[in-house]
C-alpha cells in the first residue's frame, strides 16, 4: 500500500493519469446525477430507474450502431427517442404517483427499473455489449499517460450539455417555469404555470440526458441489462452528497468521487474503490449534520 | 397443438408402460448397460446442455458401433436415460432421485454446469451411486469429501495456473530465474474467479514469484483504469484477469486504450466475450485458457486423435460449425465409464466406484486419472494465444501445436 503511495511521489506523472481517468469517469456520472437531481428537485420523485434508462440509451445506440450509425451521431436520435419514452412514462406512470407519498413513487420507479431490465434482457439477451467508437488515443510522456479521444469527447459533451441546461433553465420561459415549479408548485400554478407540462418536460429531459449518457457508457465501458443499478446508486450518492438543486455541487462532488475512486483503486486496490466512495458519503453526511446542529445552536 | 402433443405423449407413455410390463426388466438389462443423466435441455443452459448431451450420445454411438463394452466376459451395449432438469439445480436433484430410486440407474453421467452438479452430488452420494461428471468445474465440488463424484474436466483453480508454469518455463529458457517474475492480477470478487486466483497463488508460491498487483474487482465495477495505471507504474511481467465476459471485455479494451502491455497477458472467457471479433488487433497475443482444443496431440483407440474426434463429430453433426469443448469432455465421460465398467468386471455400483478411482486412461480429451477428491489433475488446462485473429494452442508446450509469441508485442 505504501509502496504504491511512494510511486505517486517519486513518479508524479502517474497522478496525471489518475486525474484524467477520474475526470472522464466523473463527467459521465455528473451528467446522470444532474438529471436525477433535476427530476428530484422539480417533481420530488426519486427516480430509481435512472441507471436503467441509461442502459436503455446504451442499447438504443448499440441497435443503431448495428445499422451503421456511428455512436457519436447516434446521441441525437437516442436522446430524442428517450425524450419521447420519458414523456410516455410520465403520462402513464409518474403523473399518477407524483402527488402521492414518497413510498409510492419509489415503488413505481423501482417497478419501472425491473421492467426496463427485463425488457432489455428479452430484447438483447443477458450478454455484455460494447460499441467500438473507432477513435484512437493520445499518449503523453512516453506512453506513461494515455487518454482516449472518446473520453475527451465524453468530457466535452458533458460540459456542453451542462452549460446548455444552465442556459435553458436560466433564460428560457420554460426554464423559468421549471425553476418556479421546483420552488413552489402551488404558487407556480396560481401564477399560471402549467405544472403538469413542466413535470412532463422535466422527466423527459432527464430521460434524454440518461440516453446520451448511455451512449457514452456503451463506448467507454460496457452495457448489460442488469448493470443499471450501479449507475443509479452512484447518481444517488452524488445528489445526496451535493444537496438538491445544486449544479456546481453535483459537478464538484462527481469530480471528487471520480478522482478519489481512482486514487483509492491505485493505492488500496480495486476492492476498496466502492467502500471508499460510501465512506466518503458517510463522512459528508455526518459533517453536514454537525454543521446543521451548530447552525441551529447559533440561532437559538 | 399442445393438446395433441399431450395426448401423443400420454399414448407413448402408456405404450412404454405396456412394453415394460411385457418385457421382464432382466431381459432388457441383459445386454445393455443403462447410464442416467439429468441434463439441461430447456432453460438458460439449454445450448450447453445440448452440447453435453450430443457429446454423451456421440460416444455411446461410437462405443456401440465398436461392439459395446465387455464386462466380465459378456458384451453390453450402452444406453443413456435422460431427463430435462430445465437448467434449475433443484430439479436436477429431484430427477437424480428419480433416476436412482425409481428407474434403478446405478451409473450416472453428470448434468451441465457447476450449479446443477452441486445439486446432484449430494444425491449420488446418499445412494452411493458413482457419477462421472464432465461439465461442473467449481472447486467447491471437490472439497466436501464426496466419494462418488469423478470429474473429467479441469477444475476452476486450474484455469490460469498453466500461465504461471509457462512463464516460469519461458524465463528459464531465457536464462532467468522464475523467482524474478513479477505478477499483476485482477480477479472479480466471485467464487469462480477467486478459485482461479487460488490456483494461481499456489503456483506463484511454488516458484517464489512476486505478486505486485493483486486487485479484486467488485461485481458491478466496469472500470479498471486505476488497476491499469498501477500496471504502468509497476510493470509486471505477467498480467492475469478473470471476471467473466465483462472482465474480459473491460480488460482488453482498457489495456489497449491505456497502452498497457506485459510479456504475457492471460484472460478467462475470451471466446464468450468474442475478443477477436470485438477488438481485432487489440486482442492479439492475449492468452486464453480452455479445457480442450482439437489441435492437441492427445489420442485413444476409440476416437483416434483429438482432430479425428473433431472431424467425426462434425461429420455426424452438420449443425455444428466447430466442436465446443463441452462436447469433447462429455464424450470423454462416457469413455471413462466404459473403461471403468470393463475393469470392474461386474455391473455393481461399488465395484464400479472402485474401478473409477483407479482409472488411468489416455483419451483424445487428455489423460484421465482421479485424485482422491475426484478431480482429474493429470489433464492440464490448455492455453491458446490469439495469433492473427485465431486461437492457437501454445501451452502446455508438450501438447502444443505452435510456438508461443513471447514477449507479447503491443498492438499498434
Amino acid at each position: 500500500m505504501f509502496d504504491n503511495l511512494q510511486i505517486l511521489t517519486t513518479a508524479p506523472v502517474f497522478n496525471l493519469q489518475l486525474l484524467l481517468n477520474g475526470i472522464s469517469i466523473a463527467a459521465i456520472f455528473a451528467l446522470i446525477a444532474y438529471g436525477l437531481g433535476l427530476v428530484w428537485g422539480v417533481t420530488s420523485v426519486k427516480n430509481l430507474s435512472q441507471g436503467d434508462m441509461v442502459m436503455m440509451g446504451g442499447y438504443l445506440a448499440y441497435l443503431l450502431h448495428n445499422h451503421g450509425v456511428h455512436p457519436i451521431v447516434a446521441i441525437v436520435p437516442v436522446a430524442i427517442i428517450m425524450f419521447a419514452f420519458g414523456w410516455i412514462i410520465y403520462r402513464l406512470i409518474i403523473k399518477r404517483v407524483i402527488e402521492l407519498d414518497l413510498f409510492t413513487s419509489l415503488l413505481a420507479t423501482f417497478g419501472l427499473a425491473i421492467v426496463i431490465q427485463q425488457a432489455l434482457n428479452l430484447a438483447f439477451g443477458p450478454d455484455v455489449r460494447t460499441i467500438k467508437s473507432g477513435f484512437g488515443n493520445y499518449s503523453f510522456f512516453d506512453g506513461t499517460v494515455d487518454i482516449t479521444q472518446i473520453r475527451l469527447i465524453a468530457i466535452g459533451l458533458c460540459i456542453a450539455l451542462a452549460i446548455a441546461m444552465v442556459l435553458f433553465l436560466r433564460f428560457s420561459r420554460m426554464g423559468q417555469a421549471i425553476r418556479a415549479t421546483a420552488q413552489d408548485p402551488r404558487a407556480a400554478r396560481v401564477l399560471g404555470v402549467d405544472t403538469d407540462t413542466v413535470y412532463a418536460l422535466t422527466f423527459s429531459l432527464n430521460a434524454a440526458i440518461c440516453g446520451a449518457a448511455g451512449v457514452l457508457i456503451a463506448m467507454v465501458w460496457v452495457i448489460a441489462p442488469f448493470y443499471g443499478t450501479a449507475y443509479s446508486i452512484r447518481a444517488f450518492v452524488i445528489v445526496t452528497a451535493s444537496g438538491l438543486g445544486n449544479l456546481p455541487g453535483v459537478i464538484f462532488i462527481a469530480l471528487a468521487l471520480g478522482v478519489i475512486e481512482q486514487y483509492s483503486g491505485f493505492i488500496l486496490g480495486a476492492q476498496f474503490q466502492q467502500a471508499t466512495i460510501v465512506l466518503l458519503l458517510l463522512a459528508i453526511l455526518i459533517f453536514r449534520q454537525l454543521a446543521l446542529v451548530r447552525h441551529r445552536r447559533a440561532l437559538q | 397443438m399442445s393438446k395433441r402433443n399431450g395426448a401423443l405423449a400420454q399414448g407413448l407413455a402408456a405404450a412404454a408402460a405396456i412394453a415394460a410390463i411385457a418385457l421382464p426388466p432382466q431381459a432388457f438389462a441383459e445386454d445393455t448397460i443403462e447410464l442416467g443423466s439429468a441434463i439441461s435441455i430447456t432453460g438458460k443452459y439449454s445450448q450447453e446442455g445440448k452440447n453435453a448431451k450430443d457429446g454423451y450420445d456421440f460416444a455411446v454411438k461410437k462405443i456401440n458401433e465398436k461392439g459395446g463394452v465387455k464386462v466380465g466376459g459378456k458384451t453390453y451395449k450402452i444406453e443413456v436415460k435422460y431427463y430435462d432438469d430445465e437448467s434449475t439445480p433443484a430439479r436436477t436433484a429431484q430427477l437424480l432421485e428419480r433416476l436412482i430410486s425409481q428407474d434403478g440407474i446405478k451409473f450416472v453421467l453428470g448434468p451441465y454446469g457447476s450449479g446443477p452438479t452441486k445439486a446432484a452430488a449430494p444425491v449420488t452420494e446418499k445412494y452411493k451411486i458413482p457419477m462421472v461428471e464432465a461439465e461442473g468445474a467449481s472447486r467447491s465440488l471437490f472439497s466436501q469429501g464426496y466419494k462418488y463424484i469423478f470429474a473429467a474436466l479441469s477444475t476452476s483453480e486450474q484455469y490460469l495456473s498453466p500461465v504461471v508454469d509457462l512463464a516460469a518455463e519461458l524465463a528459464q529458457k531465457n536464462g532467468k530465474s522464475p523467482s524474478s517474475i513479477k505478477i499483476g492480477m485482477a480477479f472479480e470478487n466471485d467464487p469462480f474467479s477467486l478459485d482461479v486466483r487460488s490456483g494461481v497463488m499456489d503456483r506463484v508460491k511454488h516458484y517464489k514469484m512476486k505478486v505486485v498487483i493483486d486487485d479484486k474487482m467488485p461485481r458491478d465495477l466496469s472500470d479498471i483504469s486505476a488497476t491499469l495505471t498501477k500496471v504502468k507504474a509497476l510493470k509486471p511481467d505477467i498480467l492475469l484477469f478473470s471476471g467473466h465476459t465483462k472482465g474480459a471485455l473491460t480488460a482488453t479494451r482498457q489495456m489497449s486504450e491505456m497502452g498497457v502491455n506485459a510479456k504475457i497477458i492471460a484472460i478467462t472467457h475470451c471466446e464468450s466475450a468474442d475478443l477477436v471479433g470485438k477488438f481485432g488487433k487489440a486482442a492479439e497475443g492475449i492468452m486464453c485458457p480452455t479445457q480442450w482444443a482439437e489441435t492437441l496431440k492427445y489420442k485413444d483407440p476409440l476416437f483416434g486423435t483429438a482432430m479425428d474426434f473433431n472431424k467425426a463429430f462434425l461429420a455426424a453433426h452438420p449443425d455444428y460449425k466447430e466442436v465446443p469443448y463441452q462436447v469433447a469432455q462429455a464424450s470423454a465421460a462416457v469413455e471413462i465409464w466404459a473403461d471403468a465398467l470393463h475393469r470392474a468386471g461386474k455391473l455393481d455400483k461399488e465395484a464400479a466406484r472402485n474401478a473409477l478411482a483407479k482409472t488411468d486412461l489416455d483419451t483424445f480429451y487428455g489423460h484421465i486419472k482421479f485424485a482422491p477428491d475426484g478431480r482429474n489433475l493429470t489433464k492440464p488446462m490448455v492455453l491458446r494465444q490469439i495469433q492473427n485473429g485465431k486461437y492457437i494452442v501454445v501451452a502446455p508446450t508438450k501438447y502444443a501445436a505452435d510456438p508461443v509469441v513471447y514477449p507479447r508485442v503491443a498492438p499498434q
